[in-house]
């Protein structure tokens, strides 16, 4: 605890603020009442069990409750201040809020045109500040050094944990102040995971990023504050190292970190 | 943790970033245009329905004798004295030959199929691809000329009957017409079966047979099924070959060797002849009618087999 980082809550404006968020699949409770709180320039990592709701929680956030007719949505998320059900322009939320879902979806385009697409749907056109973004967002998700030589190529043919980089590298290609990372090591080598851990918390400086992952030991090494998510409810969140060091308010948070949970 | 927000600005700041841009507006419109073309389908559909009832359903509610429609074989429609208008040899006629061409389309597709999805590589799989859409163009007057200048002699000889435009004649005509479209939906939904599905059947050493019966048929039976209802569609609603090719003789058929008339081979052959609006024709329209709800059924029911499918994947 001494050696704790000064708690970033204190000073950070909150980006995201969740209040009574319930969601429901049908009549199957995913989530019930979750109310927190995630601030500018933090990592908040989500952990817990399968079925716990974590992803349905991103979902949420980026209104993909919007594509699954059987999700309903109640409570309230406020994005900026706005909450994101009120949102007239979907698209332009979107924009803001990247997505990395656990399994990599490079789309059938070149590996340039995939990092090229979304600053190319905002309308940057200029050839040389397009090649500026691909360059910088492939550095960032770890995979220029591979790529540099075959940018044409297609992002579908690269291998599972370069799709998933190369996804991470379009995420970024748009500037989002939130970036949604759903398990994103889940199909990429430890080499390259502990690598784009590092592009993590330099991205920190500059936008928000909620990290649900199921490798208790990433949210310990990533995330400034924790939440832990049981069967649609939210157990605890607390600052992480108050979480590993057993400063918890629920027992149940401590069998899970120190793995002795089923 | 439920703490008012601290900073509550007003408006909130996220109402800069919620403007309507111009993607936003051509989405929009988009999505209108769309609409509106798939309205206007609906609306053609809703209309052919609409003609051929006025023309037809009233008649067939009130007048027509429906007994007499569907259990009666005597089609006397252009009969002085006494016409009679029993659809019973012509429905007989439609499904025996729909019937046949089906033994003979379904294991052909259905074997074809398979073995373009899972058996050939490479040029012979390219080759037999291109060969079934061939197949599944020629135009069904060349297929009905087919039947009656060619298959009409070869079974006459063949089985030593007096004559070849008959039951078998039209069948095969029809099947063959039919395989092409079915081997193309059955071998899509075979290509829909995720390839790793294959490869973990295969990891566990199952034969090339083994893997497709057990775990690609399974998996893909509803596009299968969806494939063969289908063929039996375009086997009902088929008419110039059936026409040309069953020797269209009102008749309840007793053997493959008998001529039969189908419902769409008459309706193709007596419209014209037949002075609008008279019972003839109005009897016409209600064959139309009839012909029009059993392949709407089909079509139907193949749809909700593939939705099954969706719905389980």
């Amino acid at each position: 605890m001494v050696s704790a980082p000064p708690p970033p809550e204190t000073s950070a404006k909150i980006q995201v603020q969740v209040r009574d968020l319930t969601i429901r699949y049908g009549s199957k409770v995913a989530l019930e009442k979750v109310s927190l709180d995630i601030r500018e320039h933090e990592i908040f990592g989500i952990i817990g069990p399968a079925n716990s709701g974590k992803t349905s929680f991103l979902r949420a956030l980026n209104r993909m409750d919007q594509m699954h007719s059987s999700m309903k949505v109640d409570g309230q998320i406020l994005f900026r201040g706005k909450d994101v059900h009120s949102w007239r322009n979907l698209y332009a939320l979107r924009s803001k809020i990247g997505v990395v879902f656990p399994l990599p979806v490079g789309l059938p385009l070149s590996i340039y045109d995939n990092v090229a697409l979304a600053p190319r749907l905002s309308g940057t056109k200029n050839k040389s500040d397009l090649d500026e973004i691909v360059e910088r967002c492939l550095q960032r998700a770890a995979l220029w050094d591979e790529v540099k030589d075959r940018l044409d190529s297609l992002g579908s043919m690269l291998s599972g944990g370069q799709q998933q980089r190369l996804t991470i590298a379009r995420a970024l290609s748009q500037d989002p102040e939130l970036l949604l990372l759903d398990e994103f090591s889940i199909a990429v080598d430890p080499v390259t995971t502990m690598k784009i851990e590092d592009v993590l918390k330099e991205l920190k400086k500059e936008i928000t990023i909620i990290l649900v992952t199921n490798l208790v030991q990433q949210a310990r090494r990533l995330a400034d504050n924790t939440a832990f998510f049981l069967t649609g409810e939210c157990i605890e969140v607390a600052k992480t190292e108050d979480l590993f060091t057993g400063e918890v308010k629920d027992p149940r948070s401590r069998d899970y970190v120190e793995g002795r949970f089923g | 943790m439920n703490a008012p927000p601290t900073h509550s600005h007003d408006p909130p700041e996220g109402e800069n970033l919620d403007q309507l841009n111009l993607a936003w507006y051509v989405d929009k419109v988009v999505q209108w245009l769309v609409f509106f073309g798939g309205i206007s389908a609906i609306i053609f559909i809703i209309g052919i329905f609409v003609f051929i009832a006025s023309q037809g359903l009233g008649y067939a509610v009130k007048e027509l004798d429906l007994g007499e429609f569907f259990f009666s074989p005597l089609w006397r429609p252009t009969s002085e004295a006494n016409p009679t208008y029993g659809a019973l040899a012509l429905i007989a006629g439609t499904a025996s030959v729909a019937g046949f061409a089906m033994l003979i389309a379904v294991p052909f597709s259905l074997g074809a199929a398979i073995f373009i999805a899972e058996f050939a590589t490479g040029r012979t799989r390219e080759i037999l691809k291109v060969l079934v859409e061939l197949l599944a163009a020629i135009p069904s007057v060349v297929w009905g000329f087919i039947g009656l200048s060619i298959m009409n002699p070869l079974i006459i000889n063949t089985f030593d009957v007096p004559i070849g435009l008959n039951i078998l004649n039209a069948g095969l005509i029809l099947g063959l017409m039919a395989a092409p479209i079915m081997t193309t939906i059955a071998e899509d939904a075979l290509k829909a079966v995720p390839d790793g599905y294959r490869e973990a059947a295969e990891a566990m050493g199952a034969t090339r047979w083994q893997v497709v019966w057990r775990v690609v048929l399974p998996a893909g039976k509803n596009g299968l099924v969806a494939a063969v209802l289908l063929g039996v569609g375009r086997a009902f609603g088929e008419t110039m070959a059936v026409l040309m090719a069953t020797g269209h003789s009102v008749h309840i058929p007793t053997s493959v060797f008998d001529s039969v008339r189908a419902l769409t081979a008459t309706i193709a052959a007596e419209l014209g002849e037949t002075p609008v609006g008279s019972d003839h024709y109005k009897v016409l329209f209600t064959l139309g009618i009839f012909l029009f709800l059993v392949t709407f059924l089909i079509n139907l029911t193949a749809d909700l087999v593939v939705r099954g499918k969706r719905r389980n994947a």
